[in-house]
Formats: C-alpha cells, structure tokens, sequence
C-alpha cells in the first residue's frame, strides 16, 4: 500500500494550515473523542435560520484527522442544514468505502482527497473524528432550534 | 548495524545481533516481508509478542491428538488433556518459584486476573473486606486493567482510591509513601514494570510499607514476566498477576499467583463447574484453590501452549534474555536521542527499565510517525497504550512506543533510527 495514497498533497496542505481552526461563538458545543488512538476534538455549530452560519472547534491529533477538520469546515459553512448533511453522507459513504470509490468531486471537493485513506481502516475513524462531532452537534443546534426548517 | 567505535557497546553489539537472529529463526511470523520487500520488523512486543515454532506445534499436537475436557471423564484423551493442563500448571509454579502449584490460577488474562482480586476482596469477609472505611492506593502509571476494577470496587463499595503520583524522570513518587499507605489500606496494586514508560518500579519499598499497615499487594507483572526472572517469593507480594500472549504463548490465557493461605481465605469470585466441592439445589460447597477460581471449562489448549512458552524461554535462559533486552535497550534510548526533536517519555537511561520505549517526535502525532513507519516494514505501537493518565501527566494526546524483546536486534534499532529520519523528511 502506497503511502502517497493516504497522505495526498491536499491532506498535508489542510494539515499544516487548516481552515478555520479555534473555538467562535457557537449554539451548540460537543466534545468527541477517540478512545482508541487520544484524538480529541471540542467543536461548535452555529446556525442562522436553515444556513450553517459557523462551524469552530479546537482539536488535537494526527494529520489526518486536523485535516478532515479543516476540510469539513470548507464545505459545510455557509450551506442549508439539509444540503451540508447530504455531504456529511457522502464523505461517511467515501471513507466506509474500502477504497473502491474514489467520491463525487462536485459534491465533496477537497475531500475526495480521503478516499486514499478508507484504506486504512485503522485511520478511518481518524478522518470521521470532526465529521461525527459536526454531525452531533448540528443535531443538537436543530433540536434546539425548532423552528428551523430548510 | 552501525557501528559505534569506542563507544560503551563496541563489544556488545556483534553478540545481541547474533542472540537474536539465531532465536528468530523459530519464529515463522519474522520471516514476512511486507510492502514492497520490507522485512518485518516487529517492535510492538509490549502489546504482545509473536509465537514460536515450539510453541504453534504444541498447540497443534494438543488438538490433533489429546483434545478433551479437564477433570472429568475416564477415558485415555480426558487424562491426557488432564495431565497437559495440570503439568503446565506445574510449569508456572516453576518459572515463578511459586511456593505451591496449587497457587496458580489459570484465568484468560491479566486483566481478568487483577478483575479478580478485586471482586473477592469485595466478597471477602474482615480482615480482607473492602468496604466504605477502607483505601485502595494504585499509581498513575497503571494499565487501565489496573485501574478500573479498582474504579469499579471503589464505586461499589465506598472505599477511597488514593494513587502515587510521578515524578518528571517517569519514576514513582514515593515521597508521601506514608499518607497513602495507611492503617485504613487493604490493598496496594501496582505494576512492576510500566507499559508505557518502560519503568522498573521499586518493590521492596512498597512491599514493606504495605506490610507494616497489613495491606495486601498484588504486582501487574505483565510487562516484567516475559522480560526477566520473576519470583514471587522475592517479591514478597501476596498476588502477581500476568498474561501469556506477551510471553510467546497464545491469546486466552493468564494468570494469578496467590498466596496459599489467603487463597484459602478468600471467596470464589465466577461460580460454575470445576469449581464445587458438593451442589445441591439450595447450596454449594467449593473445591480448593486453584480450582475454586476456576469456574467453566478453562483455555486448556492455551495454556498448554504457555507451558510450551515457558519450556522455550527456560531453555534459553530468562537471565540472558534480560541481559540482551538491557543491551539493546541502552543502544536505543543512546541512539533515539540522537534523532532531533525526539523526546522519550519515562528514564532516559537504561537503569531501572524494561525494552518498552515510548517517544514524541517534535509535532509530528504518533498515528503519523506509525503509518509512516509501518510503510518501511515497521511495526510499533501508538496511541495512549491503555495507560492514558500518563500521557495526561506529561501534557501529550500520544506516545510512539517501540519496544523489544528476545529475538529483536541492534539493526532493529537501527532501522527505527533510519525510520524516524524518514518520518521527518515525509512531515518536515
């Protein structure tokens, strides 16, 4: 197995400058961790109305887990609640794919850049670290936002 | 192998290469190679170690010709497979100068082991009882098996759980030894060798601290009885505890040395076959130890294969494998400090430590530094090693631990060193 594949240029760029990084005014804040390896992400949603206005968080771990934050700060800001899960979907689809599918670069972007790394089953987790606490914690902001409907 | 002229290992280095490549041979797993024709380097050895030749062919032959169950049964494979089971219990009494085979119990781990001091003290009656008066003092470099259960008693019983803290070298700080043993101690458990660090820890002083408030101490030996002579009667404990897969035998089987009378003493823990005297529907009485504590048809297979580890390390010598581990131990903990950024976490010398090495490598996270080494053939292992109240004392997520054992070799080390300086390009 080539390394290259897992370590893609745009996975080491996401890495060593990630987007968005540190903790803003949020709704919702959820704290997720992963057991097996220490990797911790705090990270904070906040919605206007059906749109992802921010998403902030504060993380520690390998590259590329940081990345994957980075990445997913990228393409879910500024989407519809609705439109930025269908992209949650696609990438949990990508990264359980076993590296048979190489993603929809119209819908995930920088991301498809992963699909090297599904893989690696012991880095899947890794690079859903971010995605599983984005995913929590909009679920949350939207249950506490009742009145939101995208 | 590099060579070091002049240094402290110029004449050690040639023999700990040969000790290990004649001892490797019998070992099939070392012979992989892996992505692109690297060799197989195995330095995840505290995680568990791999089996040899000896050892898979005593399985077979048990399955292929004595399967049966234990204790039970008069026909010729119920005697043998008694006779296998029972005679590696010898096997362990001997390699632990356990004063009495019937010391030795048989559980499928370490952690069940140390699980089950736990709960029989729950179930003790005074003077073992634990209950919501009485302490319970670990330390913070414990395996979380060391650690939860006694979470676990303490949260069912009241008991206070009180822990030696660290010191910045990776060593036990004994300076408030004399308020956390204490009158109201039942328990002392601690590992002897830490898992992470690589730490030798000093028993005696708290063997004797303990004793003096009538304590008990039960000693993790996981990490210290593939590695070097063990005797329980040195140790002055009154529990050992430790597991076979990391001491070239199977998966499934551990074990717990006790002494006699406390044995005696102490209530079963798993009720079920093999462990009864006499049942009738309203009670049970139970057969002696080790048998009390053995409830359910054992891993007998497994551990007739530990017997089988134990004939091989025996044969070899557990003196001079310790004596090859220290060597090679030295060369690494010299050698990795030569990589820049490189930090070791726990001694950073030889004295007083195990071949379990753990490391940071500048910013680069240990997941990284593991792939990256695993691309060129080299296993190690990374993460927070079940030990995750370590890593918070030293302020890091994760360690890289590579760690040793009898068939290891200086160019294992040197291939580490070579590995490390490939991560550092790869990331820099």
């Amino acid at each position: 197995m080539k390394l290259d594949s897992m370590y893609q240029d745009i996975i080491l760029d996401h890495y060593r400058n990630p987007h968005g990084k540190g903790l803003r005014d949020g709704d919702v804040e959820v704290h997720h961790v992963n057991p097996t390896c220490g990797d911790e992400i705090t990270l904070r949603v906040r919605l206007d109305g059906p749109v992802v206005a921010d998403v902030s968080y504060e993380s520690q771990g390998c590259s590329i887990s940081q990345a994957s934050a980075s990445v997913l700060n990228d393409l879910v800001v500024g989407k519809n609640v609705g439109d930025a899960q269908a992209v949650q979907e696609a990438f949990l689809e990508l990264m359980q794919s076993k590296g048979t599918s190489e993603g929809d670069e119209e819908v995930l972007e920088d991301a498809v850049a992963f699909a090297g790394v599904s893989k690696f089953p012991a880095r899947v987790k890794c690079a859903l670290l971010s995605w599983m606490a984005w995913k929590d914690a909009t679920a949350k902001a939207l249950a506490q936002q009742p009145a939101v409907n995208d | 192998m590099t060579t070091h002229p002049g240094s402290a290992f110029a004449g050690l280095l040639a023999p700990a290469q040969e000790f290990g490549d004649l001892l490797r041979k019998d070992f099939p797993i070392l012979q992989r190679v892996l992505h692109d024709e690297k060799p197989l380097i195995y330095l995840d050895n505290a995680a568990t170690s791999q089996k040899p030749r000896q050892v898979l062919d005593a399985l077979n032959a048990y399955y292929e010709r004595h399967n049966a169950n234990v204790h039970r049964g008069v026909h010729v494979l119920a005697e043998e497979a008694t006779a296998l089971y029972e005679g590696a219990r010898d096997k362990v009494a001997a390699f632990i100068n356990a004063p009495s085979r019937d010391e030795v119990i048989f559980t499928k781990n370490a952690s069940e082991s140390l699980n089950l001091v736990a709960n029989m003290l729950a179930w003790a009656d005074e003077p073992y009882r634990v209950d919501a008066d009485a302490e319970i003092v670990i330390t913070e470099m414990e395996h979380h098996s060391n650690i939860v259960p006694w979470q676990l008693l303490s949260q069912r019983t009241g008991a206070k759980l009180k822990w030696f803290g660290l010191t910045d070298e990776g060593r036990l700080d004994l300076s408030n030894i004399d308020e956390l043993i204490t009158e109201k101690t039942k328990i002392v458990s601690f590992t002897l060798v830490s898992n992470l660090m690589g730490t030798v820890n000093p028993v005696e002083q708290i063997v004797r601290k303990a004793q003096s408030v009538g304590a008990l101490v039960l000693i993790d030996a996981s990490q210290a009885a593939p590695h070097m002579v063990l005797d329980v009667q040195a140790l002055e404990a009154d529990f050992v505890a430790f597991t076979g897969h990391k001491m070239l035998a199977p998966t499934g089987i551990g074990v717990l040395w006790g002494r006699q009378e406390l044995l005696e003493d102490l209530p079963p823990f798993l009720g079920g076959g093999e462990m009864i005297e006499t049942v009738t529907m309203g009670s049970s009485t139970y057969a002696p130890a080790p048998h009390k504590f053995e409830a359910g048809t054992p891993p007998i297979a497994q551990a007739v294969g530990l017997g089988a580890a134990i004939d091989y390390l025996t044969n070899i010598g557990m003196d001079k494998i310790a004596a090859h581990e220290h060597t090679l131990t030295e060369y690494a903990v010299t050698r990795l400090q030569e990589v820049p950024e490189l930090r070791i976490i726990g001694p950073r010398t030889a004295v007083d430590r195990g071949a379990a090495i753990s490391f940071v490598l500048g910013d680069i996270h240990p997941h990284d530094v593991g792939q990256v080494l695993d691309e060129q053939g080299i296993a190690v292992r990374v993460g927070h090693h079940c030990a995750r109240p370590v890593c918070l004392r030293y302020g890091i997520p994760a360690t890289t631990r590579a760690s040793f054992y009898l068939y290891s070799t200086p160019s294992d080390v040197d291939a580490l060193i070579d590995g490390l300086q490939h991560v550092r390009n790869f990331f820099g």
